[in-house]
């Protein structure tokens, strides 16, 4: 399939630049203005020479207009190497009360709960980690929505920037293509897309989910293994990224 | 601990060597670490590209090639690699590439030599310090009492002694007196100052020998002597001892090929005590001492036969014991002679004295004293040159067929290549063996030597050793620098060659075909024991046991440094996993044979057997080299 990549946005991939240097130009929180101003690959850039960074949140639950950020991991890598040395996770103090429910579903107790800070002390240390990188994620609605939600909240302005959702990728393998297609119309189940089932099929090993740093560090890895087996290192990663 | 990074923890913790090193060593390893994914084919490392890191198999397979393009190993899950690029100079030696889609870990250079330096088992397993297989050798000899426990530890009291001028009534009052069942007879020195001791008051001694309990019914009861005779005139002349520092084993060892019960203890000439059988026994409770002893007091065959299990059960008990290869080889092959000697004796009960002299002679694992559980019989008749097969050849041949068919009762097959004294081929006066040694010594082809490479470890057990004694002569002086029998002696010890050794649950082909279980005899001791021969041979060497061998032979410049001390380690790893297969093999009621299935071999194990194999593997080639076919034939 390689070559037959197209993207699934449609809106047009270039539209990010303008956007963060209109940021780093206006931003008024000193933390937000240094992450637009460090600024990011191009779209034309291929992929092999591009710094990405693994991103994956848990939270209390799945809206984020009445559910809270509860730990963030992130992995910086490049298709050669995932750098685990200069991973970061952080346990965030939520501001609603956590339900016994999403304790157990994310390994973090009330304890570690009671002790975390605000999401906003996190913030400037999570922007430092993402400057001049390109975030990856799987499964994206919930890694923007909720990031943006968060910020706007406390710092009063929104945090958006492009990301590379490996569900998408996927998807489009399993989902949208033609074969994908025709197996639906077979009747065969849909390819089931979660982060453990992809990465079985790249013969990656299954991970304990449910931890960000781990979930961050299975994207990464899922990312590496998908490219190396769809997608070629010339790649644009603007035609990536939405 | 980081919960963050239990995957990667767990994961490495399961694996040689990380299952060995401390908690916060792992975490620091596992925090440090960078991963990559590769797809099937893609190169992982490329010749000599510069190496910073170690490389592990998180999933999937690597294969890692020689400089040369043939394949060095098969990786799976859990393996490491790259570790000899890093110790040598930083650049990939061994090229690496993806075999199935596989995800890697790399573990920073600064976290491999803290490894190396806080962690012996570490440096051992990536071979910093001495080599695995060394390290695993010693380790297992230094948990085995027997090898370590000094014979002195066992002596009560000094011995009793008598001057030999005393009357034989004195000493055995003597005996008496002191509870002891055998007492020491020593002269004023004169003769041989090679014996002589001085005692505290500064007179000088020497020993004669020893006067036990049974040699007063045998020496003197039942040859009527006088209570009067000096005990000098009933000693027997020839003293066998052991030095106080020698191990218990090794007393025990004397005892056997001595056949004696009372071994007396010297600190350099200075008698200090007297070893009974009865002190090694509650020393080592049912001990394969105790077995030949019984071996020489049954009657018939049958007999002798019903002893199986217990020869299986000392076996089983060595082993446990912790005892090396060595002890067992020797305890085993003693047992076995003992059989022999036995079944002569009773052949010999049956058919009346041999009308002329002969020597029962053994080769193989018997006369390298190597023998295991699982043991053909290989042996022969070397009769005097005063033969003559019309009126003596009757005899001989039922003889052997009395032995041959008890031996075969009491375990020892019948061996497939019909070398045994029963065949009429091998059942011949000394001056025609010496015409088959010569034959095969001086007119050598490979196609000739096949079947008689046996021949070449020989020993004998029974009757006129000097026959055997002077066979081994023969050989001893022809073969050495005997270009062309060492070629094709060393053309045949090639036709084994070891596996490269093992992946995932199978055992792995130089040529990446997969096997499900392997002969450890053929594709290891064998092959390994073929190729001492041809060096111990070539160096004039006349010992027949290997390691022995391999101690004349590590005196010559024959072997490059340190290589006879490499096949020694790797003999007796080999040597032993045979033995602990056919122990477990017993352990559960299965007939013991000579294959090992991979799933019954721990990870450690693998490690150690894949380096035999790679030292057996590298000798093989250095004999083709050593030993070329002579261009021309003369």
């Amino acid at each position: 399939m390689r070559g037959r990549w197209r993207s699934h946005s449609r809106s047009g991939a270039n539209q990010w630049g303008p956007y963060i240097a209109a940021r780093a130009a206006g931003s008024r929180v000193p933390a937000l203005a240094r992450y637009y101003g460090a600024g990011l690959p191009s779209a034309d850039t291929p992929i092999g020479e591009v710094s990405f960074l693994a991103l994956d949140i848990e939270t209390t639950g799945l809206d984020e207009a009445r559910h809270a950020i509860v730990s963030v991991g992130v992995v910086p890598f490049d298709l050669d190497r995932i750098r685990l040395a200069d991973r970061h996770y952080w346990v965030v103090h939520p501001p609603r009360a956590l339900s016994s429910l999403s304790v157990t579903f994310h390994h973090i107790t009330h304890t570690d709960i009671e002790n975390a800070p605000d999401f906003v002390e996190v913030l400037p240390s999570l922007l430092e980690a993402m400057a001049g990188r390109v975030v990856v994620v799987h499964y994206r609605n919930i890694e923007r929505s909720f990031l943006d939600a968060a910020a706007k909240a406390r710092v009063g302005e929104h945090l958006l920037f492009p990301v590379v959702d490996t569900m998408a990728i996927e998807a489009h393998r399993h989902r949208l293509s033609l074969w994908a297609r025709f197996r639906r119309w077979l009747g065969h189940p849909p390819v089931s897309i979660r982060l453990n089932d992809s990465r079985q099929r790249y013969g990656l090993p299954v991970y304990q989910g449910h931890h960000a740093l781990v979930d961050a560090l299975a994207t990464a890895e899922l990312f590496q293994a998908q490219v190396a087996t769809h997608l070629r290192r010339d790649m644009p990663v603007g035609r990536l990224w939405s | 601990m980081d919960v963050e990074l239990l995957e990667i923890r767990q994961h490495m913790g399961r694996f040689p060597p990380f299952d060995r090193i401390s908690d916060d060593l792992l975490d620091e390893v596992a925090g440090q670490v960078e991963v990559a994914y590769y797809k099937a084919g893609t190169p992982i490392l490329e010749l000599d590209q510069p190496i910073e890191r170690l490389c592990y198999v998180r999933s999937g397979a690597v294969e890692v090639y020689r400089r040369s393009g043939t394949l060095f190993d098969r990786l799976g899950e859990g393996d490491v690699f790259g570790h000899f690029s890093l110790l040598r100079n930083h650049r990939v030696r061994f090229p690496a590439t993806a075999l199935e889609d596989s995800l890697i870990y790399f573990i920073p250079e600064t976290a491999f030599w803290r490894l190396c330096e806080s962690d012996d088992q570490f440096a051992d397993f990536v071979e910093l310090g001495r080599p695995r297989l060394e390290a695993a050798v010693e380790e297992q000899r230094k948990n085995n009492e027997m090898m370590v426990t000094r014979v002195r530890k066992l002596l009560t009291r000094a011995p009793q002694m008598v001057e030999s001028t005393v009357s034989v009534q004195q000493a055995a009052q003597r005996i008496t007196a002191s509870q002891a069942s055998a007492v020491l007879v020593v002269d004023a020195a004169v003769a041989d100052p090679r014996y002589t001791y001085t005692d505290r008051e500064g007179q000088q001694w020497q020993v004669r020998g020893i006067l036990t309990d049974s040699d007063f019914r045998t020496r003197v009861v039942a040859e009527g002597r006088s209570p009067d005779t000096p005990v000098g005139e009933v000693v027997g002349d020839r003293l066998i001892a052991i030095q106080s520092d020698e191990s218990v084993y090794e007393a025990m060892l004397c005892m056997l090929r001595n056949n004696v019960h009372h071994l007396p203890v010297v600190h350099r000439r200075r008698p200090v005590g007297i070893v009974h059988l009865s002190d090694i026994i509650r020393y080592e409770t049912q001990s394969s001492l105790y077995l030949v002893d019984s071996i020489f007091n049954q009657p018939t065959p049958v007999g002798l036969a019903r002893l199986l299990p217990d020869v299986r059960a000392a076996l089983v008990r060595m082993v446990n014991d912790g005892a090396d290869s060595r002890m067992i080889g020797s305890a085993l092959s003693t047992i076995g002679r003992s059989f022999t000697r036995r079944l002569l004796e009773l052949a010999e009960q049956v058919l009346g004295p041999p009308p002329v002299p002969y020597c029962f002679m053994v080769m193989g694992s018997m006369a390298r004293d190597e023998q295991t559980i699982v043991s053909d019989q290989d042996n022969a008749l070397v009769l005097s040159d005063d033969f003559d097969p019309d009126s003596h050849d009757a005899y001989f041949e039922a003889l052997a067929r009395y032995v041959s068919d008890g031996l075969a009762a009491c375990g020892y097959s019948y061996c497939k290549g019909d070398i045994m004294a029963t065949n009429p081929r091998w059942r011949q006066p000394l001056s025609q063996w010496k015409a088959y040694f010569r034959n095969w010594i001086d007119e050598p082809t490979p196609e000739r030597l096949l079947h008689s490479s046996i021949f070449f470890d020989l020993d004998a057990v029974y009757g006129e050793n000097r026959f055997v004694e002077a066979l081994q002569d023969l050989v001893a002086e022809r073969a050495k620098g005997n270009e062309r029998f060492l070629a094709a002696m060393a053309r045949n010890a090639l036709n084994r060659t070891p596996p490269l050794g093992f992946f995932r649950n199978f055992v792995m082909e130089h040529d990446g075909r997969h096997n499900n279980s392997i002969n450890l005899k053929r594709r290891g001791t064998a092959p390994l024991v073929d190729l001492i021969r041809v060096h111990a041979l070539a160096c004039g060497a006349r010992a027949q046991n290997s390691f022995d061998r391999l101690d004349q032979i590590g005196r010559t410049q024959l072997l490059g440094p340190g290589v006879a001390d490499r096949l020694r380690y790797a003999l007796e790893f080999l040597t032993m996993s045979r033995i602990r297969h056919q122990v477990i093999d017993l352990e559960q009621e299965r007939e013991p044979d000579n294959n090992i299935e991979p799933e019954n071999v721990p990870d450690s194990e693998r490690h150690n057997l894949k380096e035999a194999f790679q030292a057996l593997s590298n000798a093989q080639k250095f004999l083709k080299f050593r030993y070329p076919a002579p261009t021309r034939g003369r």
